[in-house]
């Protein structure tokens, strides 16, 4: 039983949703305090986020870093561009591979849901031929995996 | 049955930008090797020396067509780049579950702070 759910919309969409037991204050806080997103965005097992500099505030820029134990690493670059705490953050991200991949835009919304919280993310890409790369590549967001890790898993 | 699909071939083809787009191209349908050249400006020589290391990934194929040779996207790497979209999916459950676990705790640590 699985309580995310991942499609398609239009041409440039992907559309995450996912259900949280916490109210939407603490969802968002996981998701703008980098002590916090160190404890839960690193992907598979054996990953680690040894980098993760970010400025909650318009127009502040963050870094995320991820390496294993065998010495893979890539990190991903962005810029915030909306906050409204705790309900909605917008901003845009690239996954350096160590080309940068194609800005992706990515609103996330974090509404009541009983005593829990909805989130949703939007992510928007340039076009429908990067969106049909990065699904097919797998790098379809750049938040939390990459075919990077990915490789250590097939 | 594997075909020639190797992952760390599959890696080094796709972590160039321009390799990406002709598979992007590729995955709308074939396309001969002078319709890829075109919205690249690049040489000729440039794109069949990318489509050269995308077959050699094995994630892409041609076939013979009189003095053509049109490519497209081979079954191998076209499982192996699904099979990814499911490890995307896999990842984000993993994440969204340690989420929850430190949701968790900050919850208890605020009913801690209270008392």
């Amino acid at each position: 039983m699985s309580r995310l759910t991942l499609k398609t919309e239009g041409d440039t969409h992907i559309i995450v949703t996912r259900r949280f037991a916490a109210p939407p204050e603490a969802v968002y806080r996981a998701h703008t305090d980098p002590k916090l997103i160190q404890k839960w965005m690193l992907g598979p097992e054996g990953w680690t986020m040894p980098v993760c500099i970010n400025e909650a505030k318009p127009g502040g820029k963050f870094r995320y870093e991820w390496t294993n134990a065998k010495g893979q690493g890539f990190h991903i670059t962005g810029e915030f561009l909306e906050l409204t705490p705790y309900s909605r953050i917008v901003h845009v991200e690239r996954m350096h591979l160590p080309d940068p991949t194609p800005e992706n835009h990515v609103e996330t919304k974090f509404e009541p849901d009983g005593a829990g919280t909805l989130m949703t993310m939007r992510m928007t890409l340039p076009d429908a031929a990067t969106r049909a790369a990065m699904l097919k590549t797998g790098m379809e967001h750049g938040m939390e995996a990459s075919y990077v890790r990915l490789e250590g898993i097939i | 049955m594997h075909e020639s699909f190797n992952l760390d071939a599959a890696f080094t083809a796709m972590a160039d930008p321009t390799r990406r787009a002709i598979l992007a191209r590729l995955a709308k349908g074939e396309a001969t090797v002078m319709q890829l050249t075109k919205p690249f400006e690049m040489t000729q020589p440039a794109i069949s020396q990318h489509l050269k290391v995308l077959e050699d990934a094995g994630l892409i194929a041609q076939r013979v067509d009189g003095t053509k040779r049109p490519r497209r996207l081979a079954k191998a790497g076209i499982d192996a780049m699904d099979q990814w979209l499911g490890m995307l999916r896999k990842a984000l459950e993993k994440n969204y579950d340690r989420l929850d676990e430190v949701l968790a705790d900050m919850e208890q640590h605020k009913k801690g702070a209270k008392r």
